[in-house]
């Protein structure tokens, strides 16, 4: 009986699962459109076309750097405060109990209400749009941040009061490195959600990206197009994830004991 | 010199019952002696330790030491900071001025040449107690205070750590503090032993051993152990 194996053919068949989910997807999906063979549902290869002219007109590229561009813009305004808030929060029951009501509310109100209200105070524009995204975004960063404040461990903080640690030295190296799996966990959470509000932001008030893309190919009822767009900002998001954001989870977590 | 000047201490539970840890103390360790505090497990050494470093400060007394005031503590557990290496572990220690210092000869002496670069995960308990102490030297304190720095080792590698430590202590003296319940150990590395009661911890015993620790055989350690156990033994568990 084969109890271990080493790592080099298991990483061939995660790959080959990977590519397999991928393949049956879109045989499923031609089937299904090639059965229904509606408007509504178009194939693979008419999203294909789509992409492709909406490439070449150039409207591709631009709508998406646009919505990239919003996505970035509010994903470090919403990390900043929100992990500024969160920590203040966690290390402070005072502040907490303080904040707690108003973090509650902030949680509960709905993305729309902020995006309009936004809007309406501050006018159609950019900062507005921007700044609705984050403000939906900072309440979960706050509460994963507290979380990570309240966890941190007691042994070090000692540690570093005993060597007269600065107040920037314990912060670089004593608190944020234990905060980094928070950091993590709500930099994942945080880049999905914000997408798919910005998108919202742009279908109300912007004249541009991937959100006022897909509201005028609803009214034309392209839906090719506008599954064109969704994939390609999909694509987007799968590079940031392999490209930057796994690579730097890795070097930020190069001392933890290696496990399977 | 440090100055020990603790009234006591008390804890209070959740349902306000209290718990008298610490007694009177008062204490007086010279400069570049080594003392060792021996007790009863629970008895509120590591109390007293904690009271004296600053990190519990809900007592009525004082405890003054001259000078800069710059003091050391290894810790029962190594404490390293698991994202960094060893010796940034080492050199975030130390204050600005001295960050930069040479610890060529500290790494070789406590054989952790090879390991500077390792992460404390990637290293033994031993060695991890060995940089421990290296961060602890590193400093050059004034004040060094050991929190029973070799619990849960094997007998020989503890033993291995008694040596480098009283080795370290001789090429770098200071005024070292620690709590153990070894008596062998106490025996072996102390010039003035404190034997502290049951809780509340109070002193019972103060025993001071005038041959110098490099000079000590085999039989003068036992003799000085056997005379803790009398101490222990005069002083039953109420």
């Amino acid at each position: 009986m084969l109890i271990a194996q080493g790592s080099a053919t298991l990483n061939w068949r995660t790959l080959l699962t990977t590519v397999g989910s991928v393949a049956v997807l879109l045989v499923l999906w031609f089937v299904v459109a090639d059965l229904l063979d509606d408007r509504s549902f178009p194939p693979p290869a008419k999203v294909g076309a789509a992409l492709l002219t909406e490439y070449r007109s150039g409207d591709l590229l631009f709508n998406l750097g646009m919505t990239l561009m919003r996505v970035i813009a509010a994903f470090f305004v919403a990390m900043f405060i929100g992990s500024a808030i969160g920590i203040l929060l966690g290390m402070s029951p005072t502040v907490n109990r303080f904040a707690d009501p108003w973090l509650i509310l902030l949680l509960n109100i709905p993305a729309l209400v902020i995006i309009v209200l936004a809007y309406i105070w501050f006018g159609l524009n950019e900062s507005a749009a921007v700044g609705a995204v984050a403000l939906n975004k900072i309440p979960n960063v706050i509460v994963t941040l507290r979380e990570g404040a309240r966890a941190l461990n007691p042994e070090f903080t000692e540690m570093a009061r005993v060597y007269r640690f600065s107040t920037w030295k314990k912060l670089r190296h004593v608190v944020l490195p234990q905060l980094q799996p928070f950091f993590a966990a709500a930099t994942r959470s945080g880049i999905a959600l914000i997408w798919k509000i910005v998108l919202i932001v742009e279908l109300l008030g912007r004249s541009n990206g991937v959100g006022f893309q897909i509201h005028i190919y609803f009214q034309l009822f392209d839906v090719a197009t506008i599954l064109a767009y969704t994939l390609s900002f999909v694509a987007v998001m799968l590079v940031i994830e392999y490209a930057i954001l796994q690579p730097l989870e890795r070097r930020t977590s190069r001392w933890r004991p290696a496990r399977a | 010199m440090l100055d020990v000047n603790i009234e006591g201490r008390k804890f209070t539970a959740a349902d306000g019952a209290t718990l008298h840890a610490v007694g009177q103390l008062k204490f007086k360790l010279a400069a570049a002696s080594f003392t060792c505090i021996v007790g009863p497990s629970g008895c509120g050494k590591t109390t007293t330790l904690r009271m004296i470093l600053g990190l519990d400060q809900e007592f009525a007394g004082h405890v003054q030491l001259s000078g800069k005031g710059t003091v050391a503590a290894v810790f029962q557990e190594p404490r390293l900071l698991p994202w960094r290496t060893v010796e940034q572990n080492v050199r975030l220690a130390l204050p600005a001025e001295q960050a930069q210092a040479n610890l060529d000869d500290l790494f070789t002496e406590l054989g952790l040449s090879d390991m500077r670069n390792f992460f404390p995960a990637e290293l033994s308990l031993g060695l991890a107690r060995r940089a421990a102490l290296a961060r602890a030297f590193a400093l050059q304190p004034q004040l060094l205070v050991l929190d029973e720095p070799f619990v849960s080792l094997d007998d020989i590698t503890a033993e291995r750590l008694r040596r480098l430590l009283m080795k370290l202590w001789h090429a770098r003296p200071t005024t070292a503090l620690m709590v153990t319940h070894n008596l062998h150990e106490a025996a072996l590395l102390a010039d003035r032993i404190i034997v502290f009661s049951d809780r509340p911890a109070i002193i019972i015993e103060s025993i001071d051993i005038e041959q110098p620790q490099a000079e000590r055989h085999a039989k003068d350690i036992d003799a000085v152990v056997l005379r803790l156990r009398g101490v222990i033994q005069q002083n039953p568990e109420e």
